[in-house]
């Protein structure tokens, strides 16, 4: 194999081998020891990686599982390099040590679609490099050279004697010769995968059809309390006092005390909590938040849009083109603030015991949570264990920066002997959760005579998602939060390191950071495109159409240096029949995006009847995601993807009117249901550059596009969202 | 009070006007119905009684004394997964798996009543059970997998 290595020229693919056995080769400790292996409980060959005498190989797992199919690609990329099924390797939460931080964000955090990317040569190494110790046992206690052995299904087996040995049977003769982990490992060359590459069904998907998956809500520990959270009406107002007189009178209620959050009734079940919360009465303070109200935020957006903001971008000279030119087309975006609504309401178990704390928590950022929480406690850090179970949903409601839903059950669990659990209802969960920022973009642009955009001056306002907390160094930019122009910029920009996949030759882009507001913004599936994403490309149909110029062919020649958008637009434009007419009626759009690296664009067909109720009939989604790990998590994450887009651009929408939100559930707070669902088809790009991510691609280019072919069947620009508030109604 | 969940029967002690969802949960332990909205709005707490699609997050326990209640522990037989789960399970319809429970139940329920649904039926039929990672496509595909194995299971 390291013949092989040597003697071919050093392709991308080959670096995909190598690197990482570099930025392995001082990792792995080997934790074998005489007593694990008597004992029966397994050897660590690496930090991911136990094998136990009885040949149960163990995964520790450095990313967490909410949907994203985390679990199914990095139990196949090891699987892949150790010889065995991935469906067999049993799983485990890696504790929340630096040791199992992303190598991306030095942090243990599960997001931006990197898990995918940031995995597929370190897990490949930790199953190759505890392979390769598995065959130098064999090989030496054998006395037969390595090169004859061969691996599956967990053995290694020596064809010309017949000889087997399982690899937890090998563990005895690996400490008995005292064999090291290797320095370094070669991968298998992807035309050896027999896992990676194939569609693969998920991992923990037996316990999703049979009821018994467990997510943080379904844990019940001996003798732990449920609490219930009486939360403020006005967004971050604080309690006064309170009578818990009736409340505590209940059945089954034990206790009612004041924490940040709000008043937390303390019951032997969740039931009798949430029905002794009624109960309470509570004099609130409504704090600084008592007047704000979302009509106000667009307003002043709107009059920050009209000032200059910080200068993020200026290529050519986009101002002195605009005020040159004969037309100049102008249009004001706006996008509300939106809630995750994961299915599974926030919830968090803790218990504190001493100068100690355990928590149970679907969390995508156990690092922080573990920082905020040893601060909350003045406890040193590594005495905040975190168990991990699986999530019902997260969107990037769970890798909130405060640890929100995870410290206040931990005040609430203080002074308490046994653990307590807190359980957001629906209508905390819409009414006092995080939201996607509310953002204003204001648009400038010309064309020049061939009809093409030549000037494009972009103003965005919105709330930094970054700006203050511990992320300041590495995402804002000269005061600029690059998540709010992300998608906007034509050049890479901070840690980003991709632009547009357009060139337009005048492009100005420039930013505010709207005062702190009290809201506290999360990311929200693909963060700021989700906003960035509609302003970008619906102008550019706007100036597609003011050029008069086809916006697939538009694209298409605005792509025409950077290779992979060109090719994934040529086969959309072909998948998706983008030149066969449309019955009056009906519409077709387009709109193409890069996040984090993928490239991915998609065409949906529309059908709008006479009172705006429409339909989105089909779409078609062409993705260049690097090698596909495994094509049908993809197929299912890009679906998701755009569904949760889509349903966000139709009816999400979160209205603040002095302080106090008023939506609530999901009768008032919409969310895509089955016959709401377009037709999807889904293309993935075969490539053998290095696998990116796909969780949240997919959701970029579904709203402007929708967006599009609504004006394609209507002549109707939508510059205020969602659309049902324009008299869009999908159905 | 008694109850006859998944076939046995069970003594609980929750006040009568405790919604069946949280006995499942809270008393007995059966941790596989979800609680979603409260508000009959999601489906993610969908439960049978006596064979029909309900709502248990605002079904009081008393309102199903003496009367069958399934759930999704109660799907799989003696031989296994049922059709329905075997369909979700090869067409790999869950992504986070949190509405799920509900969505088998429903779709169970709609393949009692009509083994051999078109899509307009089955959007209609599950419209009441919401899957935010947007596993909807593979929800169809999957009722119709289950309908042909359930075809072919009262073949043979």
């Amino acid at each position: 194999m390291s013949e092989r290595l040597t003697s071919a020229p050093m392709s991308r693919r080959r670096f995909m081998q190598r690197s990482g056995a570099l930025l392995f080769a001082a990792q792995c400790p080997l934790g074998l020891s005489a007593k694990a292996v008597a004992g029966g409980s397994g050897a660590m060959m690496n930090s991911f990686v136990r094998i136990d005498p009885s040949n149960v190989i163990t995964m520790l797992a450095n990313n967490s599982e909410f949907g994203n199919g985390a679990y199914t690609v990095m139990s196949m990329m090891l699987a892949e390099e150790l010889d065995v099924d991935y469906r067999s390797i049993a799983l485990e939460a890696a504790p929340t040590s630096p040791e199992y931080y992303s190598p991306l964000f030095r942090e243990y955090l599960t997001a931006g679609s990197v898990t995918t990317g940031s995995t597929f040569i370190p897990m490949r190494t930790a199953g190759a490099k505890a392979r390769t110790m598995l065959l130098e046992a064999a090989s030496r206690d054998w006395d037969v050279p390595m090169a004859e052995l061969s691996t599956a299904d967990a053995t290694v087996t020596h064809a010309e004697t017949g000889r087997r040995v399982t690899y937890g049977e090998l563990l005895e003769v690996i400490y008995r010769l005292d064999i090291q982990p290797p320095e370094t490992v070669v991968l298998k060359d992807p035309s050896e995968f027999k896992i990676l590459g194939k569609p693969a069904r998920r991992y923990e998907g037996a316990g999703k059809v049979d009821g018994s998956a467990q997510f943080g809500i379904d844990i019940k520990l001996p003798g732990m309390l449920y609490g219930a959270i009486a939360r403020p009406p006005v967004y971050g107002g604080s309690v006064v006092d309170f009578d818990a007189t009736e409340a505590l009178a209940m059945p089954g209620v034990v206790k009612a005390k004041a924490i940040r959050a709000g008043v937390v009734v303390l019951a032997d079940s969740y039931w009798r909590a949430q029905k002794a919360r009624a109960k309470l009465k509570i004099n609130w303070d409504r704090g600084a938040n008592a007047t704000i109200s979302t009509e106000q935020f667009y307003a002043d957006y709107r009059a920050l849009a009209n000032t200059p903001g910080m200068l993020a971008e200026d290529i050519g000279d986009a101002r002195g083109v605009l005020d040159g030119a004969s037309e100049v087309v102008e249009a004001t975006y706006e996008m509300p603030l939106l809630a995750h609504a994961t299915l599974e309401p926030m919830n968090c178990i803790a218990q504190v015991e001493g100068d100690t704390c355990t928590i149970w928590s679907g969390t995508q950022y156990q690092s922080n949570d573990q920082e905020v929480i040893s601060r909350f406690l003045g406890i040193p850090q590594q005495n905040v264990t975190i168990h991990r179970p699986l999530m019902g949903g997260s969107f990037g409601r769970r890798s909130s920066k405060t640890a929100d839903y995870t410290v206040e059950a931990v005040e609430a669990a203080m002074g308490e002997s046994v653990p307590v659990q807190i359980i957001w209802s629906r209508e905390e969960d819409i009414r006092s959760g995080h939201y996607r920022p509310l953002f204003v973009h204001k648009l400038r642009g010309s064309v020049d005579d061939s009809g093409m955009p030549e000037a494009w001056h972009q103003v965005a306002v919105g709330q930094s998602l970054m700006q203050g907390t511990k992320h300041d160094p590495t995402y804002m930019v000269r005061g600029i939060d690059i998540y709010s122009l992300d998608g906007c910029l034509q050049e890479p920009f901070g840690v980003f390191p991709y632009g547009t996949s357009y060139q337009i030759p005048h492009h100005r882009v420039e930013s505010h950071n709207a005062p702190k507001s009290g809201i506290v913004p999360q990311e929200w599936r693909s963060v700021g495109h989700t906003h960035t994403g509609i302003a970008y490309e619906c102008f550019l149909d706007e100036l597609a159409h003011k050029g008069g110029i086809d916006p697939m062919e538009l694209r298409l020649r605005l792509t025409k240096d950077h290779a992979r958008m060109n090719r994934v637009l040529r086969v959309l434009k072909e998948k998706c029949d983008w030149d066969k007419p449309l019955e009056r009626g009906r519409g077709r759009g387009v709109a193409s995006r890069i996040y984090n690296i993928s490239p991915v664009a998609q065409a949906v067909e529309v059908t709008v009847a006479d009172n705006g109720n429409f339909t989105v009939d089909r779409v078609v989604c062409v993705v260049d995601c690097g090698f596909a790990v495994n094509p049908l998590g993809i197929e299912g994450q890009v679906e998701g993807g755009l569904a949760y887009g889509l349903g966000g651009v139709a009816f999400g929408n979160i209205d603040i009117v002095n302080g106090e939100v008023q939506q609530s559930n999901f009768h008032d707070y919409p969310v895509m249901r089955l016959p709401q669902m377009p037709k999807v088809e889904v293309h993935i790009l075969p490539s053998d550059e290095p696998p990116t991510g796909v969780g949240e691609q997919a959701t970029t280019p579904i709203a402007p596009a929708v967006v599009n072919a609504l004006f394609d069947a209507t002549g109707r620009r939508i510059r205020r969202f969602p659309l049902s508030s324009q008299g869009f109604n999908l159905v | 009070m008694k109850l006859e969940i998944n076939g046995k029967e069970v003594e609980i002690t929750s006040e009568a006007d405790t919604p069946l969802l949280w006995v499942l949960r809270d008393e007995l332990g059966l941790v596989g119905t979800k609680y979603g909205c409260g508000l009959a709005q999601c489906g993610a707490c969908t439960v049978h009684v006596e064979g029909s699609a309900i709502r248990s997050c605002v079904t009081p326990v008393a309102a199903v004394a003496d009367k069958r209640v399934q759930t999704i522990e109660g799907q799989a037989g003696e031989q296994g997964l049922s059709p329905v789960q075997q369909a979700w399970l090869e067409t790999d319809v869950a992504q986070c798996g949190y509405c799920q429970s509900g969505q088998i139940m429903a779709a169970t329920a709609l393949l009692t009543s009509n083994p051999t649904p078109n899509d307009a039926e089955i959007d209609a039929a599950m419209a009441g059970n919401i899957c935010r990672c947007g596993t909807y496509p593979r929800i169809r595909k999957a009722v119709h997998l289950a309908a042909a194995l359930i075809a072919e299971e009262q073949n043979t």
